[in-house]
Parts: C-alpha cells; structure tokens; sequence
C-alpha cells in the first residue's frame, strides 16, 4: 500500500488514565475510501481511539497518523481532514436544524452556509423540520443533524462513533444508509459499534478491541471463519461478541 | 497554520451570535437578568423607599449602582450552565475536532456574558432615567463607570467559567451563582452601611461590592470618588486573574491532554 491508500495509522497505541490502561498496544491501518468498523463492548476504548485519532487527546506512546499528518505534530492539519460525530450527538438543541448547520458551515469558512444548510437538510429527510429547534427532534433527526453536521466540511475521512447506539431499528436502518451513501461517494468511515449485525450490515474490514488490545482484524469473511458457529435453535441465533472473544482467544491459545 | 489565525474574529463572531441566541430564547435568563433588577427597584422605590434613610434625596441615585451589580451577578449562574452543557453535550469537542482557534469556543461564551450583560444594563438605565434617575456625569465618569461594570462583568464570568468547566453536574456549576448573589445584598447597595450592626458592617464594608458600588455612586453623582475606585479596581483586577487562571486550567484539562 502506499501512503495514499492509508487513511489511518495507528502503531503501538498506548493510553492510560490515571492508572487505568486503556490502550495497552494497539496497531490498525485502514484504508482511504473503506468502511473501516472497530468492534468493542462497553469501555473497551473506542472511544479513546477516536478521541486519540481526532487529536482531542494525546496518547502516552505510539505513532499515530491520519491522512498522513502525525497527531500529536500536526494536529492543524488533521482537523483540517476529518470530522468527528461523537458518541453524543452534539447538537446545538436551543437552535434550529438549519441555524446548527449553518454554524458549523460559517466555522467551516464557506462561502454560501445557508445553501450548504440547505442541501444537506434535504438529503436528510430534516427539511421539515428545519426550523424547529433541535431539542424537539426525535432521536433518530437528532443524530441524523449530528451527522449532517459532521459532512459540512466535505470531509475526506469522518469518524462515527457508535452512530446507532440508542436508536430505535428503523432509525438505525436510516443511519446505516446514510454510512453506505458516504463511503459510495469516497469518503473513508471510521466506525465504532457494539453490534456484530451493524459490522455485517456495514464494513469492508474489522477490527476488535478487547483488553486495550485489538484481538483480531480483517474482512468479514476472514473474521468469520474464527467465529463459533452459528447454533441452530429453533432460530439461527447469532453470536454475542462476548462468545466470538472467548472462541477467539480460545483458538489463539490453540495454535 | 495560519488560517487559523486569520479566521479568529469571525469564528468568534459565529461563537457570540450563538450563545446569544442562547440568551434571547430562554425567558428565565431575561427575567432573571433584566426583569428582576428592574422589578427590585421598583420594589425599593415605591415600596420601602420612603422608609430607607440613604441620605440622598433621590433614593433611584443611591439604588441604581447597586441594582446594575445584581443584574450582573444574576446573569452568570448562567455562564456557568451554559458552558457546562457546551462540555457535557460534547459541543467542546465538536468544535475542538475543527480547525478552528481553540480557545474560540471559550472566549465566544466571555464575550457573550459582557455583551449581554452590556444590553439589560442599559435596559435597566433606562427605566431607571423613567423613574427619575439624573445624573450630572461628564462623558469621562461615564467611561469610568462602563469600565468598572466590565471588569466587574469579566470577574465574575471568569469565576462562573471555572465552575462551569469542572462541574460534574447541572446542580454544581450553577452553584456558584448563589455567593455571588449574596454579596450585593450585604453591602452598601441598598442601605448605607452605618445603619448595620457592627459585624455585618465590618463584612459589608470591606467586601469587594461595596467599594465597587459606592466608586459607581460617587462617579454618577460627579463626586469625588478618592481611594475608593482603586480599591475596587484592585478588588475585581486580582479576583479576575486568579480566576482566569482556575478557569484556563480546567478548559487546558477539559480538551486535549
Ligand atoms: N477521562 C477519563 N478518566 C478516567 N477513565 C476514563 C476516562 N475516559 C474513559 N475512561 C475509562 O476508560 C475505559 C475506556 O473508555 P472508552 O474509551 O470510553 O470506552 P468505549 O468507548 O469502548 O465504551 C473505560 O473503562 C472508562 O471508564
Ligand atoms: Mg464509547
């Protein structure tokens, strides 16, 4: 791979807080243009990854680069090249969908922010709503404002941090879409997510993060063949993350 | 990078014009801020006012300084909430992932507590020019005086700032608001201080409100304002920067560590 084709690199990762070890050594790249999913339970440390790669934290150790700019040296230049929607949907909920999006257009330095607003307000389904404050949306217009905001930039690279978390299915379904349209149309997805279905539904390539390490990485495909079957009950139930750690650890102690 | 730079001002122009309308579309902070003041020199005036020997034959001479610094104190309990939800929202980090002028987001919240704060004081004025205020001051006590309420404005929204930035909740960071109410009251502001018993009156006239107050009183009354107005500017100068310290230190600790 050259350096264009890498998005993100991330190499020896190490991040505590306090004396917690979050990150104990994390290494992932994820290709420019991919749908790149980083799987984890509850307080694994997506989120500190994310924060790591969006230069909002720093790490203790490790050489992380994204969009070839180096995190830590040229913080500038990767705010320049990503956008990040956090864990919460940061919406402005005393202003209206447009007038959020129209701000972060102006701190965008656009040239036309309310055309800006408006085009993305229809591609959102929130042309309705639009003048309404964003306290009074439901849960799934308030992350689709989130994410619209976080396309204002025209970012090649754009970081979702549990988009669906919390959403109700039809709303997630919605999410999911818009993640499909955004990687049809080049842009790298740096995606964290609880749910194996999400992965399936979604990414080219995986990773899990387990114990501040990434247990495994790959394609779907590739992943699927360390999973344990699927046991057939009186549905096919699928297996819970905490089952697909155990088969994986298992089999490495196996080798 | 530069742009950065460049773009200080007009990112800081897009920061104001929010939390501004934060300000307009909320009917407790306007009442609280504005209505209030005014509602409590009315109150003074016409109510108590014939009972309260301040020595002055305008008693809305002698109250107005007093009400514009409640008016003040009242508006940053707010500062406190609305940076405290800026920081939980994760609207910080938000605008902090951008490539915009990191300290933007914090000083787009100062900028609006002084702005503000500058509109229902002349609001609060004006009733009071109704009502019968008058005052002989030149262009320069004027100044003096809107230079005073400024300093006296930053002090207090550096303080309501740490709070604010390290609260762990809603409760916490409004909780500053409540000293900081109780210090108008407890000074000369409504009373004159010599009517107090003797240690409500040693705290009364040694807090920082009463000298700020009485500097006002003696500028809008073309008096001459002696070693009082150095006190207040010392008063308010060395609170604000302590302040503005604690306050850095938690925005420093609150973004990229
Ligand atoms: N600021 C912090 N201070 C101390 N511990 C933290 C802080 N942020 C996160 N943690 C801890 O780090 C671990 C990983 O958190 P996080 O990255 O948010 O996980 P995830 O996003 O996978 O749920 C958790 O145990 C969490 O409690
Ligand atoms: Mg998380």
């Amino acid at each position: 791979m050259t350096q264009n084709e890498i998005a993100i690199s991330v190499k020896g990762l190490k991040k505590s807080y306090k004396n917690v070890r979050v990150l104990t050594g994390v290494d992932f790249e994820v290709r420019t243009g991919s749908i790149f999913a980083l799987l984890g339970s509850n307080g694994a440390g997506k989120t500190t990854i994310v924060k790591v790669l969006a230069t909002l934290l720093k790490q203790d150790s490790g050489d992380v680069t994204v969009n070839g700019f180096d995190v830590l040296s040229k913080p500038e230049n990767v705010r320049q090249s990503i956008s990040l929607t956090g864990q919460s949907a940061a919406v402005d909920e005393v202003l209206t969908g447009r007038e959020n999006l129209i701000m972060i257009a102006r701190l965008w330095h656009l040239k036309h922010p309310p055309q800006v607003a408006d085009d993305l307000l229809k591609r959102f389904g929130l042309t309705d709503a639009a003048d309404r404050r964003a306290s009074t949306y439901s849960g799934g217009m308030r992350r689709r404002l989130d994410i619209a905001m976080s396309l204002v930039g025209r970012s090649p690279l754009i970081f979702l941090d549990e988009p669906t978390t919390g959403l109700d299915p039809e709303a997630r379904i919605e999410v999911w879409k818009i993640i499909k349209e955004l990687a049809g149309s080049g842009t790298t997805v740096f995606l964290t997510t609880q749910y194996l279905e999400e992965v399936e539904q979604l990414a080219d390539r995986i990773a899990i993060l387990h114990k501040g390490e990434i247990i495994v990485s790959g394609t779907l495909a590739e992943l699927k063949k360390l999973f344990p079957p699927a046991q057939v009950e009186y549905i096919e139930k699928q297996p819970t993350l905490e089952e697909i750690f155990l088969a994986i650890i298992g089999k490495k102690k196996e080798k | 990078m530069e742009t950065t730079k460049n773009y200080f001002f007009s990112d800081m122009a897009v920061m104001l014009g929010r939390s501004m309308r934060h300000i307009l579309r909320s009917m407790d902070t306007i009442i609280t801020v504005t209505i209030m003041p005014i509602a409590l020199m009315l109150l003074f005036v016409y109510v108590l006012g014939g009972a309260i020997q301040s020595g002055t034959d305008n008693y809305v001479n002698y109250l107005l300084p007093g009400i514009l610094l409640i008016a003040v104190a009242n508006s940053v309990g707010y500062v406190s909430f609305r940076l405290f939800s800026d920081v939980q929202r994760g609207i910080f980090e938000r605008f902090h992932s951008m490539p915009i002028a990191r300290s933007a987001a914090l000083w787009g919240h100062v900028l609006t507590s002084l702005l503000s704060n500058v509109i229902s004081i002349a609001v609060i004025i004006l009733v009071a020019l109704i009502m019968g205020f008058r005052s002989p001051a030149g262009v320069l006590s004027w100044l003096s005086v809107a230079g005073i309420l400024a300093l006296f404005t930053l002090t207090l929204t550096w303080i309501a700032a740490i709070a604010g930035l390290s609260a762990s909740s809603v409760d916490g960071a409004s909780a500053i608001a409540y000293p900081i109410h109780f210090l108008p009251l407890i000074s000369s502001a409504f009373v004159p201080t010599r009517s107090m018993p003797s240690g409500v009156r040693a705290f009364a006239e040694n807090q920082p409100v009463t000298s700020i107050v009485e500097t006002i009183r003696a500028l809008l009354a073309n008096q001459p304002v002696g070693s009082k107005i150095w006190v207040a500017i010392a008063w308010c100068a060395g609170i604000m920067l302590v302040a503005y310290f604690f306050a850095m230190r938690a925005y420093k600790k609150r973004e990229a560590r």
